[in-house]
């Protein structure tokens, strides 16, 4: 188990060490000159190398990425050019609200595709199964501006004809509020974003249903004489989630970061807008600082998968 | 022992599957009793509906599946009448089942302790607490040493033989009226087997339980089972005590299943394996009249016509119509094999030659292949946190230090079981895995390492027949075209002669020239072996690699295949390495036999000399450990102690001291032992124990 822990970890500090360098580089060769945009167009060659020199840019370019990197991990992340204002608060602002659109969002999927994905595994290829499959394909076949839109016109607008509270159909979440006040707010974006995950994961549980179904272990519990509830839930289930699980993970770095249609629908303040909003500024600081919490995410996201992997699956665990 | 209310009976039972909306019947009218304390076998090829019949009785068919007619009583209960709900009560309580492949029959993410705890828990009703104590006290009943750590182990950290044990405590220790077994011991070592099968014997002796059988070892039937049925294409065909039925069987088809095997120290000298004719045919293409008259010698026209029946009136049932002039010594069942369906052999003429007198042919001079000290070795990948360590590196070391000779015309036998080492070893002649250390030679001539750097010519002299014929062609590719780029690259056949190459090397493995044209699924195992056999044989190699050339193959049909190798083989004066771990197919067909364990040589002996003592103590044990076809010879296996080591850390001294039952002491765990020869049979044993001391003990 250490050997295994210590390998995720060396992978997680290479892969977060290489994106790094790769988000260095590429900003660092997009058009354009920093400081050129910073101060404009009319100004000087004098001021322009002033300001070159204040941001460390005539400087060779592996200090200027160690330089960069050890900013980052000191919490130093600057200022936005745009805004003008400090970036850490900002991204840590923005990676709050994002975490609790993701987690209510897992919160509503998971449970719902698992039952769903069980369901139309333990019935493949009867009615039941189909329905399940259909249903699912349909939804995630629709783009998550016209789900979000729909689900604004039902449970916001429709509600509210019908004299009731509808659902906030924007989400323009004032900083430090409470959770209990926003909590409403997330309501409608974590429905849209379920929608999208839910047939995919629904999909892949039902696969993984079906298939540990076929192993003779299943048919060694269900002539045990056990209870059909015992052997669904003890034997089939556990072993068939385990590809699941990876899945969930992955899509969790998915949500914190990539939500950048739905977050606009939906007018949330969330991480994937404030990327949008620092490639339309080109404001390289707050871009490379939110890629960078993008690739921490999913390296995260990732690592806990390949625990909770491990931790289920012995075969990993005990080698 | 025996009651009047049999605790199983079948009546009449006919099972289908449906397959493609029609429903093809796997099972057809089959009826029988057991009774407590009875082991009753169901002897079947793959195919014959025998794991069908048994998971039918408990009903457990899947869904599409489905019992058409006929009844199934337990202990007098009608068991087709009980609801769905019902049968749970049954299962595991009443009727339990040991499956084959125990390996992927427990679940790989739960202890070991609670597969069986939770099925303690629910059919005893105990509390978890006792429930584990019961689980392992069971575990030390099948004979696990450390039970403890076994409960708390998961499925794949346990060996294969140790996983069969857990199956077998969860199956017995709800104490049912009825067990069904399986083919429980099909993938297991023959030492394995024997342990677990004696295990098996003393539990359901002291519960009194009634057991249903299934394999399709013969050898294994005449050593455990009271009553054997013989099923063949969903069938029964012959039911009889076992003593009756091996020694004198009223069926054609017992008869020639019971022939087809070679036993222990039948040499292809003295004895020539009677095998079937053809295979068993599909589901859905059943012959008219009886279903085995297209493979039967006896065959008259009134089986064409009519089904058998039963003969009724004797102890014992027969479905032949000549079963009376078998019993009246008229016909024998076992009437030699007649000519293929493509008419007499003509390209082998030897086999119809009667035996030859056995010539000592292990003083030839010049060796087709010479091995000297080989070691293949694989390296183990570390993980960086152990070169930091600076732990040694370590080896799965797969053969060490093997020294063999074949002679020109020569068939050396390598046997040993699962792990031994014997397929890398053929790997290694073959040049498909790099050596460690050690010299190999072919004509004198040192042969490349790798088979990228042999020659053409090479290549020619040495090929290979594998284990599974099925996954050895490319599916797209017709079996003419197969065999025709072997005769064009290794022979330079001009392409407009090639039909005419590849119809002379059909008909010499005795198929019809019109398989030319079929693809490899169109052919069963046995078949696509033969064109294996053709491909291997077809450039006159010098020497030709057998690996495991039978053990996927029917028994029916393993006879045939044999006596196709060792015909060729005497045709074209080649030398045979054939690799096997059946003792009795390798004694068969080898003039030398090799025994090796762990990847080490321990006996190299003439074969006609490997059957006498003084042999090694683990020659010993494997040949204790085969179950005779005759049950008249229940011998008492010796038992191995423990599994095979890991070959990444193989016991010092004598790789075998660690299980060795005539384990000496301090000098076989310091010291290499020595090679010894027999005086009279010329074996070498590689052993501590001096010859004259073994022969001693052995007789």
């Amino acid at each position: 188990m250490f050997r295994y822990l210590f390998r995720r970890l060396s992978f997680l500090l290479l892969t977060v060490v290489l994106t790094s360098l790769m988000i260095f580089l590429v900003t660092q060769w997009l058009p354009g000159d920093v400081c050129r945009v910073v101060l404009g167009r009319e100004v000087g060659e004098a001021a322009l190398q002033s300001c070159r020199n204040e941001l460390g840019l005539d400087q060779p370019l592996p200090i200027q990425y160690t330089a960069w990197l050890m900013d980052f991990l000191r919490g130093d992340w600057g200022t936005a050019f745009s805004t003008r204002l400090p970036i850490f608060p900002m991204i840590f602002e923005r990676l709050r609200n994002s975490m609790l659109l993701t987690a209510l969002t897992l919160a509503i999927s998971i449970p719902a595709a698992v039952g769903l994905g069980v369901a139309a595994g333990l019935n493949a290829n009867k009615p039941i199964d189909g329905a399940i499959s259909v249903a699912s394909l349909a939804v995630v076949g629709l783009p998550e501006f016209v789900t979000g839109l729909v689900l604004i016109q039902f449970f916001s607008f429709g509600l509210r004809e019908l004299g009731l509270p509808g659902l906030p159909a924007s989400s323009s979440i004032p900083s430090g509020a409470p959770f209990f006040q926003i909590l409403p707010m997330l309501v409608l974006p974590a429905m849209t974003a379920s929608l999208v995950l839910l047939a995919y994961i629904a999909r892949l549980t039902r696969a993984g249903v079906v298939e540990e179904l076929k192993q003779p272990y299943v048919r060694t519990a269900e002539l045990k004489g056990l209870p059909r509830r015992t052997v669904v839930v003890k034997h089939v289930l556990r072993n068939a989630m385990l590809p699941t699980i990876t899945v969930i993970a992955i899509s969790f770095g998915w949500l914190i970061s990539g939500l950048v249609v739905i977050e606009n629908v939906f007018n949330y303040p969330g991480l994937g807008r404030l990327m949008l909003f620092a490639i339309d500024r080109r404001d390289l600081p707050l871009l490379q600082a939110v890629s960078m919490v993008t690739v921490l995410g999913y390296a995260l996201a990732n690592l806990a998968a390949d625990l909770l992997y491990a931790a289920l699956n012995p075969r990993v665990r005990l080698g | 022992m025996v009651s009047n209310e049999p605790v199983l009976q079948i009546e009449n039972l006919t099972v289908a599957y449906r397959q493609d909306g029609t429903w093809l019947e796997a099972v057809r009218d089959v009826s029988m009793s057991i009774h407590a304390g009875e082991t009753y076998g169901l002897v079947g090829e793959s195919g014959s509906g025998k794991t069908t019949l048994a998971l039918a009785v408990m009903r457990y068919l899947g869904k599409n599946g489905s019992i058409r007619s006929g009844q199934v009583f337990l202990s007098g209960r009608d068991l087709l009448a009980l609801s769905l709900a019902e049968v749970r009560q049954v299962w595991g309580k009443q009727i339990a089942l040991v499956p084959q492949n125990p390996g992927s029959a427990l679940n790989p993410t739960m202890r070991i302790g609670e597969q069986l705890a939770e099925s303690l828990r629910h059919h005893l009703g105990l509390d978890p607490a006792a429930a584990r104590g019961l689980a392992n006290e069971w575990f030390d009943r099948v004979g696990m040493a450390d039970s403890e750590r076994v409960a708390d182990s998961y499925p794949h950290q346990i060996s294969g033989g140790m996983q069969q044990r857990v199956l077998i405590a969860l199956a017995l220790s709800t104490d049912p009226h009825l067990l069904i077994l399986d083919e429980p011991t099909t993938n297991l070592d023959v030492t394995t087997q024997a342990v677990i099968l004696e295990r098996v014997r003393e539990l359901i002796q002291l519960q009194n339980t009634a057991v249903l059988y299934v394999t399709h070892n013969l050898g294994v039937v005449a050593q455990v089972c009271d009553r054997v049925a013989v099923l063949y294409a969903g069938e029964l065909v012959e039911e009889a005590s076992t003593a009756d039925l091996f020694t004198q069987p009223f069926h054609p088809y017992t008869a020639g299943l019971i022939e087809s095997v070679p036993r222990l120290g039948d040499t292809k000298e003295f004895v020539r394996l009677q095998s079937i004719q053809g295979s068993i045919p599909a589901l859905g293409e059943l012959p008219s009249g009886c279903v085995f008259r297209p493979r039967c010698p006896l065959a008259v026209e009134i089986c064409e016509t009519r089904p058998p029946f039963f003969a009724t009136g004797v102890s014992r049932k027969s479905r032949c119509h000549r079963w009376e002039e078998i019993l009246s010594g008229a016909v024998d069942p076992r009437q030699g094999e007649l000519p293929g369906p493509h008419g007499p052999t003509s390209m082998l003429q030897h086999s119809a030659s009667p035996p030859r007198p056995p010539e000592d042919r292990t003083v030839e001079a010049n060796a087709n292949l010479r091995i000297a000290a080989l070691d293949v070795h694989f390296p183990v990948r570390r993980p960086l946190i152990d070169v930091i360590r600076r732990s040694p590196p370590r080896a799965v070391r797969a053969v060490n230090r093997v020294d063999l000779e074949i002679a020109p015309g020569q068939t050396l036998g390598l046997v040993g079981e699962s792990g031994s080492g014997k397929t890398t070893l053929a790997r290694a002649v073959m040049g498909l895995v790099p050596r460690t250390g050690g010299e190999i030679e072919l004509l004198s001539a040192p042969l490349p390492e790798r088979l990228s750097q042999r020659d053409l010519a090479t290549l020619r002299r040495l090929q290979m027949v594998f284990q599974n014929p099925d996954q050895a062609f490319n599916p797209h590719i017709t079996i003419g075209e197969a065999l025709g780029r072997t005769l064009i690259r290794m022979l330079g056949i001009e392409r407009s002669q090639v039909k005419t190459y590849v119809a002379g090397l059909l008909e010499a493995v005795r198929l019809n020239a019109e398989y030319a044209g079929r693809y490899p699924g169109q052919l069963s195992g046995g078949e696509l072996q033969r064109v294996a056999i053709a491909r291997a044989f077809a450039a006159s190699p010098e020497l030709v690699i057998c690996d495991e050339p039978v053990s996927s193959l029917d028994v029916s049909v393993q006879a045939a295949i044999l006596n196709l190798i060792h015909d060729l083989q005497r045709q074209h004066r080649n030398s045979l390495l054939l690799i096997s771990h059946d003792l009795a197919v390798v004694g068969y067909l080898a003039d030398v036999i090799a025994v090796v364990y762990l990847g080490h040589l321990m006996e190299v002996a003439p074969a006609s000399k490997l059957f006498e003592p003084p042999y090694h103590p683990y020659t010993e044990a494997l040949l204790s450990a085969i179950p005779d076809v005759d049950p008249t010879r229940r011998g008492k296996p010796i038992h191995l102690v423990g599994d095979i080591p890991r070959p990444t850390n193989i016991p010092t001294g004598c790789p075998f001291h660690t299980r060795c039952p005539r384990f000496l002491g301090k000098i076989c765990v310091d010291e290499t032992p020595p090679w010894q020869t027999t005086p009279r049979t010329k074996n070498r044993i590689f052993c501590h124990i001096p010859v004259s001391e073994l022969a001693a003990m052995q007789t």
